[in-house]
C-alpha cells in the first residue's frame, strides 16, 4: 500500500525544486555574464561543451602556450594543403601579395584596410609553437607575426566587443574566437615560418594563429576581421565555419 | 610529423592524411564523435568524484576492495588462480583477491591515466599545466598512451561483463542496482529453472 504524500514532504520538494530551477537560472545568466557559455551551446551535445568552454575560460585565459627549443623544430612540417586557391588569389601571388589587403572593420573606432607592408611595420613576434591536428597529426614550428592584439589596438577596439571573427580569401572558410584568445601575446597574425616568408601551403602570405586551440582555428589566407558583440548575425550564428560543419566551435579542448 | 612511427596498428583513419599504410579510410564522422567523446569524458570525470569521495566516505575502498590481510601475499594470488583453474566451485564470499587488485588497478590507475593522458592533449589545458604533456614525453607519446591505456580499460569491460553474464546476469544486475544479491546458489538454481 503507498502512503500519501504528506504535505510537509510536497512543500519542502517543491521549495527544493524552485530552489534548483532558480539556481540553475542564476548560474546560467552569471555564465553569459562572464562569457562562459559557447556559441555551440544548444543541442545534445551542448553541455559537454559548455563545461569544457567554461573550465577552459576559467583556468586558462592567461596562459601561455608552451614554446619549444630551436632543436626541437620539426624538419619535414606537414601543410595539410587546402584546395586549389581561386584565381583571386592567384593573381595576388603572381605579384608576390604586393596587392593584399586585410580589412578591419566591425567593433572598432577607425575601420582599417592594410597591406603585408603595412602589418610587418607594426611590433611583431616570433614564437616556437606546436600545430596540433584534430586528425591526431602534430608539429613544431617557428612562426613570426604580428599580435593580432596589435592589430586591434591599431583599429582600436571597442569595449563591447567580444568576439573576433576572421575570414579567409575563400568565402566558406572563416572562424570566431573570444576576446580571451584575440588578446592573447600569441595570437599571431602570422607571416613568417622558420626564419623565412610564410609558405603558401602552410597559409601564406596571412595565416591566423591560435596556438591554445587544434589546427583549424588557424584560418590561411586571412583578408578580414571582424569584431562583434555577438556571433548570432554570421552565417547560422553557431559562432563559424566549424559547428557548421559539426566541429566544435571551442578547439581547445 | 616527419618521424616515422615506432609501430603501426591495423585500424582504418577517417582522414587520408591520416597514413595507415593500405589506404582504407572510414566515412568521416569525426565531428559529432569528438563531441560526444568530450562529453561522456565530463559524465565520467564528474560521475568518478562522486564515486571516488563516496567510496572514501563509506569505506568501501578499504572493506571490499583492498585485499584482506590474509591474501596480501603472492601465495594467495598463484591459491586464486589455481582454485579458478581447477574449476573449483565458488564460496560465496566478498570479492576475492583477483578481483579486488584488478578493480583497484582499474579505479585508481586506469581510469586516472586515461583522464590525464586525455587532458595532456588539450592544447589550452597544456598551456596552464605545461607538465600535463611534458612528463608523458609529449603530445604525440600522450596520444598513444591514451590508446593503450582506453585499450586496456575496454579489455576489462569484456571480461568484467562476460562475467556477470556467467555468473547469473539477472541477480547480478539486480545486486548492482539495487544493493541486495540472492544467495548465488539459490539463483543459479533460479535461472536454470525451465
Amino acid at each position: 500500500m503507498t502512503k500519501a504524500i504528506s504535505r510537509r514532504k510536497l512543500i519542502t520538494t517543491g521549495f527544493a525544486a524552485a530552489a534548483g530551477v532558480s539556481g540553475l537560472a542564476a548560474t546560467g545568466l552569471t555564465m553569459r555574464r562572464y562569457g562562459l557559455i559557447p556559441p555551440d551551446h544548444c543541442g545534445v551535445y551542448g553541455p559537454g561543451e559548455t563545461l569544457t568552454y567554461a573550465a577552459q575560460r576559467l583556468l586558462t585565459r592567461h596562459s601561455l602556450a608552451r614554446e619549444f627549443p630551436r632543436s626541437m623544430i620539426s624538419k619535414r612540417p606537414f601543410a595539410n594543403e587546402v584546395a586549389p586557391p581561386s584565381d583571386a588569389f592567384k593573381r595576388l601571388h603572381a605579384n608576390r601579395f604586393a596587392d593584399w589587403r586585410l580589412a578591419v572593420d566591425g567593433m572598432v573606432a577607425r575601420p582599417l584596410s592594410v597591406s603585408l607592408s603595412d602589418l610587418r611595420a607594426l611590433p611583431f613576434r616570433s614564437q616556437i609553437t606546436e600545430v596540433a591536428c584534430e586528425e591526431g597529426w602534430s608539429y613544431i614550428a617557428e612562426w613570426i607575426g604580428t599580435p593580432l592584439g596589435e592589430v586591434l589596438n591599431e583599429a582600436g577596439l571597442l569595449p563591447q566587443a567580444r568576439y573576433l571573427v576572421y575570414f579567409s580569401i575563400d568565402r566558406n572558410w572563416w572562424e570566431s574566437i573570444d576576446l580571451a584568445d584575440a588578446l592573447h601575446p600569441q595570437t599571431l597574425l602570422t607571416w613568417g615560418m622558420n626564419d623565412g616568408d610564410l609558405p603558401v601551403p602552410f597559409g601564406g602570405p596571412l595565416r591566423l594563429r591560435v596556438p591554445r586551440q587544434l589546427g583549424y582555428k588557424s584560418v590561411k589566407y586571412i583578408v578580414r576581421l571582424t569584431a562583434t558583440d555577438s556571433l548570432k548575425g554570421f552565417g547560422k550564428g553557431l559562432g563559424s565555419a566549424s559547428p557548421e560543419a559539426g566541429y566544435a566551435w571551442y578547439a581547445g579542448i | 610529423m616527419g618521424t616515422s612511427p615506432l609501430f603501426t596498428i591495423p585500424i582504418p583513419s577517417s582522414r587520408d592524411t591520416v597514413p595507415t599504410g593500405y589506404g582504407f579510410v572510414m566515412p568521416d564522422q569525426n565531428g559529432w564523435s569528438r563531441y560526444l567523446h568530450f562529453q561522456t569524458a565530463w559524465a565520467l570525470v564528474l560521475t568518478g568524484l562522486v564515486y571516488g569521495l563516496a567510496g572514501l566516505w563509506t569505506g568501501h575502498f578499504w572493506k571490499d576492495l583492498v585485499p584482506e590481510r590474509r591474501d596480501r601475499k603472492w601465495r594467495a594470488y598463484w591459491g586464486r588462480m589455481a582454485q579458478y583453474l581447477r574449476r573449483a566451485p565458488p564460496e560465496a564470499s566478498s570479492y576475492n583477491v583477483l578481483q579486488r587488485t584488478a578493480y583497484l588497478g582499474v579505479i585508481f590507475v586506469l581510469f586516472p591515466l586515461v583522464i590525464w593522458t586525455g587532458l595532456a592533449l588539450s592544447p589550452a589545458f597544456d598551456s596552464a599545466v605545461p607538465a600535463a604533456v611534458n612528463l608523458l614525453g609529449g603530445r604525440q607519446s600522450a596520444r598513444t598512451l591514451h590508446f593503450f591505456v582506453s585499450g586496456a580499460l575496454v579489455l576489462f569491460l569484456l571480461v568484467h561483463v562476460a562475467m556477470v553474464a556467467l555468473s547469473g546476469f539477472r541477480n547480478r544486475m539486480r545486486g548492482m542496482i539495487s544493493g541486495r544479491m540472492v544467495n548465488p546458489e539459490a539463483a543459479v538454481s533460479e535461472e536454470e529453472r525451465p
